[in-house]
């Protein structure tokens, strides 16, 4: 098994995220990480989904993705040649004889405090999922109260667009 | 054009302007507003089933009798779930399906109303694609959108659903409307390197099979597949979706293959060097156990749906197109490579097969009538011609084996979902698609139990087919797998319909169609020559066969199509130098 990164754009419309989520799970694939939003056109969404899947499933899952009519396009992203990104919010357990220490350690994971409270501060931080882990693995001494974590978002390196052909096909139908 | 209507007006207009000429369905409160401008549709014909399921088969069996869209139309709720088998069944047969649903009100979504279901998410994993429309002004651009992806690439069901308010408001209806489906790009036309990869597989394989399905029928190839099978001399199998596509009486059909294929093409898979699938998906049902399935066989795959190509078996030479196209461009590959390959040694050993496992089955010796006798005078006294329809199990096997079927969308019947009661309305539909052809619906006792009421539909629409109830007392093809892997112990199969509960011959004319009862071979003819001389009402014929006439050969379910046995507990020789 491996992980791989599919950006998946989609039009803009209702119920299109519960198609491709139905669809994960129809034909029998886990999803690791999902993450929806905008783009910078109206009408097409953008969807990341990471899964762990072998070489055969992922290319079968990626022909059923595209059968959707929905979807307009998929990409899959190579680690090395994209930036990857998650963003955890933690909630942990700090009082005024330990806050500096938690606070070295964010500085260190260039991570921000968002909320402090007299006994807990709550700390924003993004990076990779690697990143992440090891932050969230160096604050667990602490007490950690509270997690909450976003699917990754990924955009590949340089210049090209994956949105630029997709336009053009929504223009000539529009 | 632009003119100021309802909704339900936009709705009937844009079916008429889309050349829908039948619509099967019954109305209720959601779709209520529909069946008004309908009532005065010249163009449409609305045809009032007696149960939902059967608006879907009948759909069904209208779509693939003609190649048209098969119409239904039913209302929220129960109106709209009564349709999922259909709707499943036309996704798992790829057959062109567009259902229309009402919905409650749009405000009146998501709070549990009288008849709410919410049947775009219940059908999402059923249909090609569904649309919920609540705004009447996206009605007439949706129908349309909505036949477009029932019709083209891989065919298949498309559900719209459409809200009771959306069809009472007013719009303004605009014809000709702009589909808006970017992301919909069916590929029809095959990569000619991969045209000129298989043509030289052809070329140097020595057992090479030709593996027919549905979509050579539904891309219309019959007549490209003759020509390419003569031009090569490869021999052809043809799948339960396929039956016909390829003329039964060529020399070089080896039959079906599969769990109750023939032992010439099981084995001429088994044995081959090269498959060139065409228009299949390598369903379990034909593979058997997948890991033992053709192991010298390198794999040509074309299909309509890339989806399909290496999803169960690996393809060495992928081609995404429509069949039609694919296999004319292998014509002119195979022409111009110009090699002719040398098939005499396999065509040996095929005939042996077909020689020494022929087709066949026991008479039994207290006269009592064979289910397998019937079929084949059917097929002698009706004729190619006829269109045959089937329900799903023994029955529709034997119809499978012993009907000879010489013509395209000649057999017509529930493969890959496998919808017992099929075959009743799937009849009415292809023969109100084709009112000039002869149809006869081979059922099982069980299977018309399931549906017979479209009887009601047919008498009272007019629409004489011809019903064959393979009658065994059993759901037989159940019964046959207790017989072989239960130790006889029949769990809940014995229908009793020996009995005559129901009375069948009764039933039929209660209904207001001729009944018939045939229980000795030697009144079989007259049996079907007597249905062929009634043209104005349905005939139903009651075989009363023995109920234990088992469908022959058999790969049974997960093992490897290499443990074919032609008989119980007889399996072939396949190398007769062993």
């Amino acid at each position: 098994m491996s992980r791989h990164t599919l950006s998946v754009l989609v039009e803009n419309k209702p119920g299109v995220l519960a198609r491709v989520a139905a669809l994960f799970s129809r034909r029998g694939f886990n999803i690791d990480s999902l993450a929806v939003g905008p783009t910078e056109h109206e009408d097409i969404s953008r969807m990341t989904i990471v899964v762990n899947v072998e070489e055969l499933p992922l290319e079968q899952v990626t022909k059923q993705l595209n059968k959707l009519v929905n979807v307009l396009k998929i990409v899959e992203l190579d680690p090395a040649q994209s930036v990857q990104r998650e963003l955890t919010l933690i909630k942990v357990r700090a009082d005024a004889d330990n806050r500096s220490s938690v606070l070295e350690l964010v500085n260190l994971f260039r991570a921000r405090c968002v909320d402090v409270a007299s006994d807990a501060v709550t700390i924003e931080v993004t990076g990779t999922p690697d990143k992440l882990e090891a932050f969230i693995k160096v604050l667990e001494p602490f007490g950690i109260k509270e997690l909450v974590q976003s699917g990754m978002v990924a955009i590949g390196r340089g210049a090209r667009s994956i949105t630029d052909r997709s336009l053009r096909a929504l223009d000539r139908t529009a | 054009m632009t003119e100021q209507m309802t909704g339900a007006q936009a709705l009937v207009r844009a079916l008429e302007h889309v050349g829908v000429d039948t619509v099967f369905g019954i109305p209720g409160g959601a779709i209520l507003p529909a069946y008004d401008p309908l009532y005065d549709s010249t163009k449409v014909r609305h045809v009032l089933v007696r149960h939902e399921q059967g608006a879907g088969h009948a759909a069904q069996g209208y779509a693939q009798a003609t190649g048209k869209v098969g119409v239904c139309m039913a209302t929220s709720g129960p109106g709209a779930t009564n349709l999922v088998t259909p709707i499943a069944d036309a996704y798992m047969d790829s057959v062109p399906l567009v259902a229309i649903t009402g919905q409650v009100p749009s405000g009146a979504i998501g709070t549990d109303a009288f008849q709410e279901a919410d049947i775009s998410g219940i059908t999402m994993p059923i249909t090609k694609h569904n649309f919920l429309i609540t705004d009447a002004a996206d009605i007439p651009r949706t129908i349309v959108e909505a036949f477009h992806i029932a019709s083209t690439g891989r065919p298949g069901p498309v559900l719209v659903d459409i809200s009771k308010d959306a069809l009472q408001a007013t719009t303004t209806f605009q014809w000709p409307v702009v589909m808006q489906l970017p992301g919909y790009r069916p590929v029809t036309r095959p990569h000619s390197k991969q045209i000129r990869e298989a043509a030289k597989l052809i070329a140097e394989a020595k057992r090479p099979v030709l593996y027919v399905g549905g979509g050579v029928h539904k891309a219309g190839a019959s007549p490209e597949l003759l020509e390419f099978a003569e031009l090569t001399g490869i021999p052809v199998i043809t799948t339960l979706m396929a039956r016909g596509t390829f003329p039964d009486s060529h020399s070089q059909h080896l039959g079906m293959p599969g769990m109750h294929g023939s032992v010439a093409a099981v084995g001429a898979l088994q044995k081959s060097d090269l498959i060139i699938g065409l228009g299949v998906r390598f369903d379990d049902r034909v593979t058997g156990e997948l890991s033992s399935f053709a192991p010298y066989a390198k794999v040509v795959h074309a299909d309509i749906d890339p989806a399909e190509i290496s999803k169960n078996r690996h393809a060495d030479v992928p081609i995404v197109g429509d069949c039609k196209e694919v296999i004319a461009e292998l014509i002119a590959a195979v022409r111009s490579d110009g090699r002719k390959g040398d098939y005499a040694e396999w065509w040996a050993q095929l005939n042996a097969y077909r020689e020494t496992y022929p087709l066949g089955y026991d008479q039994f010796e207290d006269g009592s009538l064979a289910p397998q006798y019937v079929m084949e005078r059917l097929s002698a006294i009706v004729g190619p011609d006829a269109i045959y329809t089937a329900g799903v199990g023994q029955h529709q096997m034997w119809a499978a084996q012993f009907i000879g079927y010489e013509k395209p969308g000649t057999f017509i019947n529930s493969g890959g979902a496998g919808t017992m009661g099929f075959a009743v309305p799937a009849a009415m539909g292809a023969k109100m698609g084709r009112p000039d052809a002869t149809v006869w619906a081979v059922d099982g006792d069980g299977c018309f139990q399931m549906t017979n009421q479209e009887l009601a539909t047919c008498v009272i629409e007019g629409v004489p087919i011809k019903i064959a109830i393979i009658n065994n007392g059993n759901l037989g093809m159940v019964r046959q797998w207790q017989t072989l892997f239960y130790n006889e112990r029949y769990s809940n199969t014995d229908l009793q319909t020996v009995r005559r509960i129901p009375d069948f011959v009764k039933l039929a004319e209660a209904y207001g169609c001729v009944g018939l009862r045939c229980e000795r071979p030697e009144d079989v003819d007259a049996a079907i020559e007597k249905a062929m001389e009634i043209n104005d009402v349905p005939v139903v014929i009651d075989f009363v066969v023995h109920q234990d006439a088992m469908v022959w050969p058999m790969v049974a379910a997960g093992t490897s199509n290499d443990d074919i046995k032609f008989a119980r507990d007889m399996a072939p020789v396949w190398d007769s130098e062993d």
